[in-house]
């Protein structure tokens, strides 16, 4: 398979990027453009580690190949916000969530998609659509409590 | 803040000072100018010149701040933030005005005295392994820094106190800061003794507060760095199929469609797998794919399944004959056992269990004619170097290291042989440049290393007041030690603590005990897991007891409390086992629900637990609730046990319910996420957690209510259903079987 030549829009920035097309654009994000915060965790869209955005919408990246990507616009943790002023992270640390902190990128993205479509939030609508990201850690009462933290603060915006 | 009366008192023995050698000895250092900490983060100490004056645990730069050395690898447990505290809360260090620097590689210096004086973050033992000489390290830079202020002062060093960053003459008003002091300080070569007050007693100023840990910050917006997320110029790929049973050698290798992969450089043949050496990890993953090996089929582990193990391990627990290694003995055994009024026997079973951590095992080498630096996540920062020089067989001064956050441990990188680093110092040696080797999920299950497979078998004596009197505990399971860890299995006399911890019950008052491991080579990998031997001994003992109860018609709760000593460590189990069952409200029957309740007294940290479920009709289990209670005496960070307690009530949670290795022919049927299942968000009961702080001496926290879980959810289904289950996991087909075999239905 050769080579292809893509151009699309990562953290508000165009990058045209060249590789297999069947490449999944988490090792476009993490190996060639540098940005590691988004994660391996399984390969196959079971863990969520490696979470961004697309086109605005949460969605794990190792199952979107360079070929289908072209074009479109990528959010990763690094363009979540400037300064670690995401209403998100500022909640994260403040319940001092992140144990190994190995998922959390991809929760805070995933988080993030949540409070976009539903700035309000109840435990069991949180419970539901972070399930798919895991936390061996078992981090998961403070990422509860720190989306509830993030929706109560007001001026949630991705 | 800066008053007298915050001051902390001076505990000086000016009197007396007496040389201090070996690794209990401290050397600080006073440096000009502002830190060039950098250096020292790196790991690479000889390179940290110019300003910074190096030392083995304190800096006291002339603008204040105050680094200090952190021996412990962060995988999430918070022992880099917590080790500090420990010396700046003895030297009363002003702590915003700290900076943490990991320790490098060095036994001598950085080991933990639980271990040896092995650099080994592992077995919840770095707090309490280093607390008392931490202490000690603090308070004699403490003691250094007010002897100078003293002197320059002119007063007798009895009269100056310290507060957070200050030495104070309260009687004359006037203070100096430590980084002022540095700036005149004379450091004397032999380490002044220092008395520290006992734990009972002493005035503690950051520890007890909850201090943000300091590898938080970066773990939210993307910046942390873990080994995987290494780069460095020139850097190629590595994948590695490796061989599917431990010992098996590839035979012969196809690798033609391998190397028609786009952008794969090299295959490189190794004695236990293929190696593949590509441009990018795509190419590495998608050629190790095509690669068609045969192996051989010499290796022990072949044929071997979990079926297999159960037969063989089962017989073994029952044979009177065969005889164990004595882990814990105590009483006449024989002779209580005969005399009793009754004898009750358990058996009790786990499946193989897999740790997951996050972040597939992986690690960076560059290897050149100078020697090799290495970029890895590991639980002990020696044992890598010493792998890494043994591997390409040079010294281990040529091996530079660089320790990188870890993506979660969980006993998996800690084994001696750390595979999963020496896998790219060979690789980088065969490419000629650096290479980054990753693990996919797939190959991190196949090449998994996991807790055995157990079959216990417990006997139990009782007087005729129904009190126990005689206590058998046989363990037969895969050895672990002896495969992980060859150099410390050849100090233990045979005895596998890994395999066996748990099974010893400091805080039960039984008179005639023995604990015996029969461990057994059958060719399986396996290393420590969270809670290790405890995660299933504890289980074993907990069940049975529990059965014991019930047998007896007494209370779960109470029968518990009536087995306890009279010791003080026992007074802090009834503490703790009351407690929760009022946290939980033990007496109060729900419908269609039961309760059940394990304790634990693990390395001297009481936990007692008690879970609340219901059972779906298809035998799936739902645990509602989990109460806990945790006394880990000091705790040095009461939020951080909080968190470590959930986490490891979580990570139970999986163990107790889903999550199971099988083996098929030797090797590991699960591949991924999909078929081994962890818990995820929706699967978590409502977690109730009561942290009780004591004044003993600080134990561990990083997994102790794990073994809690199995058997407190065992315990409530038997009490919702009369049912007993007596293998981990709790798999509804298990449960679904178990109730028909006893004739009962689901509700």
């Amino acid at each position: 398979m050769s080579n292809i030549t893509v151009t699309l829009t990562v953290n508000g920035k165009q990058q045209s990027v060249t590789a297999a097309p069947d490449t999944p654009l988490l090792w476009v994000l993490r190996e060639q453009l540098k940005l590691t915060g988004t994660k391996f965790g399984c390969g196959v869209g079971q863990c969520g580690a490696c979470t961004v955005h697309l086109n605005g919408e949460p969605t794990q990246s190792c199952l979107h190949a360079l070929q289908d990507v072209a074009g479109k616009q990528v959010t990763t943790i690094e363009g979540l916000s400037p300064d670690t002023s995401h209403p998100l992270q500022k909640a994260w640390l403040a319940e001092q969530v992140p144990q190994c902190g190995y998922c959390q990128s991809g929760q805070i993205m995933r988080a993030a998609g949540l409070l976009k479509q539903n700035p309000r939030p109840t435990r069991e609508e949180i419970v539901d659509y972070m399930s798919p990201n895991i936390c061996r850690c078992g981090t998961y009462v403070r990422i509860a409590r720190a989306i509830e933290r993030a929706a109560g603060g007001g001026g949630v915006q991705s | 803040m800066k008053t007298t009366k915050n001051a902390k008192a001076a505990t000086l023995n000016a009197g007396r000072r007496r040389f201090m050698t070996g690794a209990a000895g401290l050397t600080f250092g006073i440096a000009a100018g502002a830190p060039a900490l950098q250096h020292l983060v790196a790991g690479a100490a000889e390179a940290a010149t110019g300003s910074v004056r190096l030392n083995n645990w304190v800096t006291v730069f002339t603008d204040g701040t105050v680094a200090i050395m952190s021996p412990a690898a962060e995988m999430g447990q918070g022992s880099l933030t917590a080790l500090p505290v420990i010396v700046a809360d003895e030297m009363d260090a002003d702590w915003s005005r700290v900076r943490i620097v990991a320790a490098p590689p060095n036994d001598k210096l950085y080991g933990n005295p639980a271990f040896r004086f092995l650099q080994y973050t592992a077995g919840s033992a770095t707090v309490t392994g280093y607390f008392n000489n931490l202490r000690q390290f603090g308070a004699q830079v403490r003691y250094v820094l007010l002897d100078n202020a003293a002197q320059r002062w002119g007063v007798p060093l009895a009269e100056v106190v310290s507060e957070p960053g200050y030495a104070v003459h309260p009687r004359s008003g006037r203070r100096l800061s430590y980084g002022e002091i540095a700036a005149f300080a004379k450091v004397p070569a032999q380490a002044p003794e220092v008395t520290v007050e006992p734990v009972a007693k002493a005035q503690f100023r950051l520890i007890g507060k909850d201090l943000p840990r300091v590898d938080v910050a970066g773990k939210v917006n993307g910046s942390a760095q873990y080994s995987i997320d290494v780069q460095v110029p020139g850097m190629v790929y590595g994948a590695i199929l490796r061989e599917p049973v431990e010992g098996a050698a590839p035979e012969k290798i196809d690798d033609r469609e391998a190397r028609a992969i786009d952008g794969v450089l090299q295959i490189a043949p190794l004695k236990f797998g293929v190696g593949v050496i590509a441009q990018n990890p795509w190419a590495a993953f998608k050629a190790k794919k095509a690669l068609k090996v045969t192996w051989s089929r010499e290796a022990t582990g072949w044929g071997f399944s979990n079926d297999k193990g159960y037969a063989q391990f089962a017989a073994l627990a029952k044979d009177p004959n065969a005889k164990g290694v004595a882990w814990e003995t105590q009483g006449d055994i024989a002779g209580a056992m005969g005399k009793a009024a009754t004898v009750f026997e358990g058996e009790y079973r786990a499946d193989y269990a897999y740790h997951a951590q996050m972040e597939p095992l992986n690690s960076v080498a560059a290897v050149t004619a100078d020697g090799c630096e290495i970029w890895c996540g590991t639980q002990s920062q020696t044992v890598a170097v010493t792998a890494a020089a043994a591997a390409l067989g040079i010294p281990e001064a040529k091996v530079k290291f660089n320790g990188m956050l870890l993506g979660g441990g969980f006993g998996r990188r800690g084994n001696r042989d750390v595979e999963f680093i020496v896998d790219s110092v060979l690789m980088s040696k065969a490419a000629g440049k650096p290479v980054k080797v990753m693990w996919t999920r797939e190959d991190d299950l196949h090449n998994g290393r996991f807790r055995p497979l157990y079959v216990n078998r417990i006997r139990a004596g009782l007087d005729s007041q129904g009190k126990i009197v005689a206590w058998h505990h046989r363990v037969v399971s895969d050895r672990v030690l002896a495969f992980m860890d060859p150099v410390r299995y050849k100090e233990s006399k045979g005895r596998d603590n890994i395999a066996m911890r748990g099974t010893e019950l400091p805080t039960y008052d039984i008179a005639h005990r023995l604990a015996e491991g029969l461990q057994q080579d059958t060719g399986m990998r396996t290393a420590p897991l969270r809670a290790i031997g405890v995660g299933q001994n504890s289980f074993a003992n907990e069940v049975f007891i529990d059965e014991l109860a019930a047998k007896l018609g007494v209370d779960p709760v109470e029968f518990r409390i009536l087995q306890l000593a009279g010791t003080p460590r026992a007074q802090r189990a009834k503490n703790a086992i009351e407690e929760v069952a009022r946290m939980a409200d033990w007496g109060r029957k729900r419908r269609g629900r039961g309760l059940g309740v394990a304790y634990l007294d693990y390395s001297g940290t009481q936990v007692a637990g008690i879970a609340e479920v219901s059972l779906a009709r298809d035998g799936r289990i739902h645990v509602h609730d989990f109460w806990c209670v945790i006394d880990a005496g000091v705790a040095v960070q009461p939020d951080n046990i909080i968190a470590q307690t959930q986490s490891s009530i979580v990570y139970g949670l999986g163990l107790a319910l889903t999550e199971r290795i099988d083996i098929v022919d030797g090797a590991v049927k699960q591949s991924n996420f999909y078929d081994y299942h962890v818990p995820r968000m929706r699967d978590i009961p409502n977690i109730h957690i009561k942290l009780v702080q004591t004044r003993n001496h600080p134990t561990g926290a990083g997994q102790m209510a794990t073994p809690l879980v199995p058997s407190a959810i065992a315990n409530a289904l038997f009490q919702l259903t009369g049912v007993r289950l007596r293998q981990q996991p709790l798999l509804p087909e298990r449960v679904l079987h178990a109730m028909a075999e006893a004739g009962v239905s689901i509700a």
